[in-house]
């Protein structure tokens, strides 16, 4: 064919399409984007109702106010967390091998931060917050409980990804499927810590 | 994680032509196809739950106290039930799984050129969770006190304790199946993002994907953006009747019109999550009759996108009377205009596709004609009601009712049977019926106009729309406003009843229609390079892409049509 038209232009032969990412990740980005929509709908509940509380006053009379500086160490331990699975990233591409030793240091904290967070509930419970005591306890309870629970769920994908290190079968879309979970709950926790414990 | 390990390494490995048993074949199925046809036979299974519940309030409308045959005396707690479950089903177990779950699994797959989805395993997860919602809203017609009945929009506090609404278990059914249905379409959404990024045919550019796999992804991302705020309002909800905390409750420290905005940033959105599919629906269905390339590919494709992006800034146009403030109304009602312009820029694009077509009028044909008539008359009748100024005399009236199953029902319905029509002899091998098809499409249409028209008037002279008995409402109680919701009831007994021929069209054509060729409308997408209908894995050659999907009427070419996977 030597004119081209405008519908008819010859193009390259078709190759196999190169893919922009493995499905795992892309699978995890696009719920990780439905679960970015999902806690910005509760800070957002969080934020409409402390603006219209009455007299501005938060915590309500009578509320205890939250423990801002021991969950100071609870943050700390989340986000050290974090950094040990960026570190087991880059030793992965040295050898799978070596990601068990950051792998599980990372756990260990994560487990840490849902411990700690556990305890800090039981302590306020006793002060007298409770779900049902107002909507500053039912808010702390609600949105700390869930991140809770992604908490557990990401330590869960990451025990996967350890048994599949220690089988000697770890690729690397499932580390990275599991890593991007993670950070999701990482550095969701320090934007849930700055809105209601402030 | 390991299904998607095997898929991914792509085409042809070694599942695509094994044996099955009936179980893994039928009801436990990977294939997205089955998967497809359990979603679509569930949806149509709800759509008649649906149409009998509007069939008895609408009765009581008419009549009011009379004995409905088939159901008995409708008493005020009944009538609200059953407006609340066809709201609810039609929209949440007869749209979303119709439009988006069936028609994306069978279509995207095919209609890419891949031999499933990515994560098949996720897929079958995603129908089965989808099940289980509809098995749970089922049964909150079963509890003590009965189905939910404070309307599908749930408005606290009249949703948030028993003691208001009298339906204090199926009220928390209710929220546990719509949250149920929720983590089923997500599911369903992530297949359909990531399979069409990454597993089309070898040579499929963007821009030579056809337009409903385009409108059903980006319908998929907008649910998938839109659905997070209306899940945590749905759990606060919960906590609210169930754990007795105060979130919507006023009188201690909560805000009832917080859950609006939780639930319209949702619920305005899944307008158009509904709305872009059916849309891709119509943009097949006229390319292929009217034997010409779709005009303005690329236009129609960033309207769709600019729909998707306008449609998160309008949702407290829903909200006018309930006391927001009245500059956010300003600026609300001015997005609520805007959005109609790409909306209305689609349907101008559909029109200049059919100008100097060869058209054919088959039976999907009349239907994607008629969904760009019917739904223009919704859009049209939405400015009203998307201006805060007459909205406010509007809100809550029938004229709403009018205006939303005027885009509804072309959406859910009219572009349905457009897609049921033109894809049944790629789903099943045979052809349908075109006299019973028309038959079929003639009296649905009329009957349509004849339901909805009046209710456009009944509502402009001031009919509300939760009153059970205007028998109670002398000034709404006069002959003439009387006799129009009369002819609304009869009009929709005449369409209920003309339903039964496109049964018996499915079913007859279904055992005994003629067996239908490969590409039975000379089409250009991939799904008819399939065989009809195409096996476990497809494809009998995986295809590969040479142009786009609307090559019809070439000049260089003696054939009217060019396959899209045919060499130059």
């Amino acid at each position: 064919m030597t004119t081209v038209t405008s519908t008819s232009a010859v193009r390259p032969e078709p190759r196999p399409k190169k893919k922009i990412a493995h499905s795992g990740v892309i699978g995890m980005l696009v719920f990780v984007l439905t679960e970015i929509m999902f806690f910005a709908g509760l800070i957002s509940a969080v934020t409409i109702t402390r603006s219209t509380a009455l007299m501005n006053i938060w915590p309500p009379p009578g509320q205890p106010r939250l423990p801002v500086e021991e969950t100071l160490i609870n943050t700390a331990a989340l986000l050290l967390s974090g950094v040990l699975l960026g570190v087991a990233h880059f030793r992965f591409k040295k050898s799978p091998e070596l990601v068990k030793a950051p792998l599980i240091a990372a756990m260990l904290l994560g487990a840490a931060f849902v411990g700690l967070q556990g305890a800090e509930w039981v302590a306020l419970l006793a002060q007298g917050l409770t779900p049902q005591s107002s909507a500053h306890g039912a808010f702390f309870y609600l949105i700390v409980g869930i991140h809770g629970l992604h908490a557990l769920a990401a330590i869960g994908g990451l025990a996967y990804v350890l048994r599949r290190a220690q089988q000697g079968r770890l690729i690397a879309s499932e580390l990275h499927t599991a890593e991007i979970f993670w950070y999701f709950v990482v550095l969701l926790w320090p934007v849930i810590y700055g809105r209601l414990y402030f | 994680m390991s299904t998607q390990e095997t898929h991914d390494h792509g085409h042809g490995d070694g599942h695509a032509h094994e044996p099955q048993s009936f179980l893994s074949k039928y009801i436990f199925p990977l294939d997205h196809k089955m998967i497809a046809m359990q979603y679509l036979f569930t949806g149509m299974a709800m759509a008649l739950i649906g149409g009998f519940t509007v069939y008895v309030f609408r009765m009581q409308l008419a009549f009011p106290g009379a004995h409905v045959p088939g159901f008995g005396m409708v008493s005020p707690d009944r009538y609200n039930m059953l407006v609340t479950s066809h709201g609810t089903i039609m929209i949440f177990w007869v749209a979303m799984p119709v439009l988006i779950a069936a028609l994306g699994n069978y279509l995207i797959p095919l209609m890419i050129g891949a031999d499933d989805m990515v994560f098949p395993r996720i897929n079958r997860l995603s129908y089965q969770i989808f099940l289980l919602s509809a098995l749970v809203l089922i049964s909150s017609f079963f509890v003590t006190g009965g189905a939910f009945g404070g309307a599908w929009t749930a408005y606290p506090p009249l949703s948030a304790r028993g003691d208001y609404n009298a339906t204090g278990l199926g009220s928390s059914l209710w929220l546990v199946a719509v949250a149920l249905e929720f983590v089923a379409f997500l599911l369903g959404g992530i297949n359909f993002i990531t399979t069409a990024m990454n597993a089309r045919a070898p040579g499929m550019k963007l821009t030579d994907i056809p337009m409903v796999v385009w409108m059903i992804v980006l319908a998929s991302i907008m649910f998938m953006a839109s659905v997070g705020p209306l899940v945590a309002g749905a759990i606060m909800l919960l906590f609210d009747q169930q754990l007795g905390t105060a979130f919507f409750d006023p009188n201690r420290g909560g805000d009832p019109v917080l859950w609006q905005h939780l639930f319209w940033f949702f619920g305005h959105p899944e307008v158009y999550v509904v709305l872009l599919p059916a849309m891709g629906i119509v943009a097949e269905v006229i390319t292929t009759f009217a034997r010409k390339k779709l005009f303005a590919y690329k236009t129609v494709l960033y309207t769709a996108a600019a729909t998707g992006i306008i449609g998160f800034f309008v949702w407290a146009h829903h909200q006018f009377i309930a006391g927001i403030d009245p500059r956010m109304a300003s600026l609300f009602t001015i997005t609520t205009l805007i959005i109609s312009v790409p909306v209305a820029e689609m349907l101008f694009v559909y029109i200049a596709t059919l100008y100097g077509g060869s058209i054919r009028l088959t039976t999907p044909m009349l239907w994607a004609l008629a969904f760009i008539a019917e739904f223009l008359l919704g859009g049209v009748t939405g400015i009203f009601l998307g201006a805060a100024g007459s909205d406010i005399y509007f809100h809550d009236t029938y004229f709403v009712v009018a205006h939303f199953h005027y885009t509804f029902f072309p959406i859910a319905f009219i572009a349905t049977f457009a897609a049921i029509t033109y894809w049944f002899p790629k789903m099943f091998g045979r052809m349908m019926d075109e006299r019973l098809g028309k038959i079929h499409f003639w009296i649905t249409i009329i009957a349509f106009n004849f339901i909805f028209i009046p209710l456009f008037l009944t509502g402009a002279a001031g009919d509300h729309r939760r009153i059970y008995n205007y028998q109670h409402f002398p000034e709404q109680w006069t002959p003439t406003l009387q006799n129009l919701r009369i002819l609304a009831t009869y009009a929709l007994l005449v369409m209920i009843a003309a339903q039964v021929i496109f049964f018996v069209n499915f079913f007859k054509s279904l055992k005994s229609g003629p067996k239908a060729e490969k590409n039975p409308w000379k089409a250009n997408t991939l799904e008819w390079v399939a065989p009809s209908p195409p096996p476990h894995g497809n494809f009998e050659e995986m295809p590969t892409v040479y142009r786009g999907p609307y090559e019809y009427g070439h000049p260089d070419r003696e054939l009217d049509y060019w396959p899209q996977n045919e060499p130059a």
